[in-house]
């Protein structure tokens, strides 16, 4: 286009506008192009067979392309990602991967061959040593590590792919795609794709004449394949009750009397790990007796996590909105549509998207677990050589700025909150609740408190334009160790705020810098409560409390509807 | 597994004894520990005997037992700990749940 020109004329500058020519609609007409030489490949409707695979990629990809292989949480476009794994690299190279997780091996193959050059993602698990190799080697150029939510949200700015790998469950022959219970990432990332004019490939488990319902539009979908196999998915989110520990119960004790009682929780997230299963399994036992039903609990953003099984059948839950589905949990969650969302066919739909938002919008409280907590509470999982993400907790794990509904625990806590008159004036505001579980020393003897976070290193050595931390020590409002909970948001000045996570640090590098004096003063003020100001009777924090004591009890309390992966069947 | 034997001394403001002559609670299974508590003359001071696995955390270990003895006034008390890679917390809950098992109303 040649919009000009700046002419000099008797000292003044005129601006001359020629006419902008350019054509409108070259993406629309590149991707006619790629689809015809496609089309070769296409046997019946918009099917093409698992052996020409390779060759639709070949035809349908150029160098430099933004590119997106669905890789969940969970489930994967393994078939795709190997598939692209085998292009002719003089053909397809410098691909700009926008990939939401990274998990198997192939993810990464591709920069090792020179197809894939770039990489934007949220979340890397498995693969993130091999990351930061790459990158330490220069076989890979890292745009940013985002949330969830930010990396869908660049997917309509600045990251729309131009050829999208995705995968569903089921299609027709027109290519309208069944994701069904693990529909995840999959409308977010086609909606970008097919409207910006890209092409979207599915994987799919099988071709069937009628869908048990339409998850994704056939006029939005190019091409689906049969994969020889059905796609990979993991149990991600099966906590095997039997692995809980007394430490576990402790905690789950001190967070259920000492915050979600304290504050009315009722609308919340809980991340992954042993810490809040046991919160979960704790519920029906600890929490009845404290008569919180109905007062708390009655609202999650979550996977359909094993463990909330007994909570659910025992009237605590009213709904549950999933990020993704879980291994076992389909006909349990089929047969339980008053609380989880369940189609007109009877199974659920999942959507990472819609979860992610109302996990940062709508609900009161995000709890969790966490490797490495700083003396100004910025709280990471990141390692030296790893570089791994966050995936969603940072969404969640943050007070929303946009948030405008109040709710009884949100406003206690702005309430609360000891800089409300610096920092809001004379509004009234309220604030998320966001909790860290901790152990001042985890196994190994690996402290939970440093001075420094890794994430520090990690920049250095993966040179990352900021340290990878995932809540940032402005938003957190708790921690939670065995020395007791401090309550953050009441901290007066980071002076304070640092003094209270000092205070409840133990013999950690942080916590052997605690002022007495000043510990004793926090106490008696309730910035710190330990177990016994809390009136939690210690000698009752043992695996007897918990409400299933292993998967099989699980699937008894499910009326033997849920069904657990082998590898969780020990009896 | 080569093992580790610490032995502190502690005294406490105001110490006092517990009510059983004996007592034991907790496994030495991993993660976790055994403590036995014993009733003993020791001029009002506490005995710890530590054996341990873990390496290059004496200081420690002395530091958790003291806070213990202090916190809940100790005295007249020898313990031994038979340990397997507890972590703090663990050892936290155990010394506190043995303190209370040593003190149950069945020895009045």
């Amino acid at each position: 286009m040649d919009l000009k020109i700046l002419q000099e004329k008797k000292g003044e500058t005129v601006m001359e506008f020629k006419g902008v020519k350019r054509e409108w609609n070259t993406l629309k007409k590149d991707t006619e192009a790629r689809l015809r030489d496609a089309a070769p490949y296409v046997t019946e409707g918009k099917i093409v067979d698992a052996k020409n695979a390779v060759a639709l990629l070949e035809a349908v990809i150029k160098p430099g392309d933004k590119v997106n292989i669905e890789g969940n949480n969970q489930k994967q476009a393994d078939f795709l990602a190997k598939c692209l794994c085998n292009v002719d690299v003089k053909k397809i190279h410098d691909l700009h991967m926008v990939q939401s997780v990274l998990t198997l091996p192939e993810h990464l193959d591709v920069f090792e061959k020179g197809i894939a050059k770039k990489l934007d993602m949220s979340f890397s698990g498995p693969q993130a040593k091999r990351i930061a190799e790459f990158l330490q080697e220069g076989k890979l150029e890292l745009g940013a590590i985002h949330t969830y939510l930010e990396l869908y949200g660049r997917y309509f700015v600045d990251l729309t792919p131009r050829v999208a790998l995705v995968v569903a469950t089921k299609a027709d022959r027109h290519g309208n795609l069944f994701t069904g219970f693990s529909t995840e990432d999959t409308p977010v990332i086609v909606e970008a794709t097919k409207f910006r004019q890209g092409i979207v490939i599915a994987q799919v488990n099988e071709i069937v004449d009628e869908l048990p319902r339409v998850d994704i539009p056939g006029d939005w979908v190019d091409f689906v394949i049969q994969s020889p196999k059905p796609f990979y998915i993991e149990p991600l989110f099966t906590r095997d009750p039997a692995l809980i520990t007394d430490a576990q119960v402790l905690k789950g004790m001190m967070a259920i009397k000492g915050i979600y009682a304290e504050y009315g929780v009722k609308s919340l997230n809980h991340g992954i790990g042993f810490d809040t299963a046991a919160i979960e399994l704790l519920l029906p036992t600890y929490g009845e007796e404290l008569g919180l039903k109905g007062k708390i609990c009655t609202n999650f953003i979550l996977n359909p996590h094993p463990t909330l099984i007994p909570a659910i059948e025992s009237g605590w839950v009213e709904s549950i909105h999933s990020f993704g589905g879980e291994l076992g949990m389909e006909d349990y969650v089929a047969a339980r549509s008053d609380v989880f969302f369940v189609g007109p066919d009877g199974s659920m739909r999942s959507n990472r998207a819609f979860s992610q938002t109302a996990g940062h919008y709508a609900i009161d409280m995000f709890i969790g677990g966490t490797l490495q907590i700083d003396p100004y509470g910025n709280s990471s999982t990141a390692t030296a050589s790893r570089v791994a993400g966050f995936g969603g907790a940072p969404n969640m794990g943050c007070d929303a700025k946009g948030r405008r509904h109040s709710s009884e625990a949100w406003l206690k806590v702005g309430e609360e909150y000891g800089m409300k008159e610096e920092m809001y004036g004379n509004v009234r505001r309220g604030k998320r609740l966001v909790v860290q579980l901790a152990e001042t020393f985890r196994e190994k003897l690996a402290p939970g408190f440093v001075e420094e976070l890794d994430a520090f290193a990690l920049a250095k050595n993966a040179k990352l334009s900021i340290e990878p931390v995932m809540i940032y020590g402005d938003d957190l409002t708790h921690i939670i160790t065995e020395e007791g909970i401090a309550y953050l948001h009441k901290c007066r000045s980071m002076e304070e705020r640092t003094a209270a996570i000092r205070g409840i640090a133990g013999f950690t590098e942080v916590g052997m810098k605690a002022d007495p004096k000043m510990t004793k003063h926090l106490r008696e003020t309730g910035v710190i409560k330990t177990a016994t100001d809390l009136g939690i009777d210690i000698n009752r924090a043992n695996r007897s409390m918990l409400a299933a004591k292993n998967v099989h009890d699980l699937v008894e309390w499910s009326g033997g509807l849920y069904n657990p992966p082998a590898k969780f069947r020990n009896w | 597994m080569a093992l580790t034997t610490l032995e502190f001394e502690f005294k406490a403001d105001s110490p006092k004894s517990i009510a059983k002559e004996w007592s034991h609670l907790g496994v030495t299974g991993s993660g976790d520990l055994e403590v036995l508590m014993e009733k003993k003359d020791l001029d009002g001071k506490t005995k710890a005997k530590v054996i341990t696995p873990v390496v290059g955390f004496d200081a420690i270990w002395e530091k958790m037992i003291n806070k213990f003895v202090m916190e809940n006034n100790v005295g007249d008390v020898s313990i031994e700990i038979n340990d397997d890679n507890a972590t703090p917390i663990v050892v936290y809950m155990r010394l506190r749940q043995a303190l209370a098992e040593a003190n149950a109303k069945e020895a009045e």
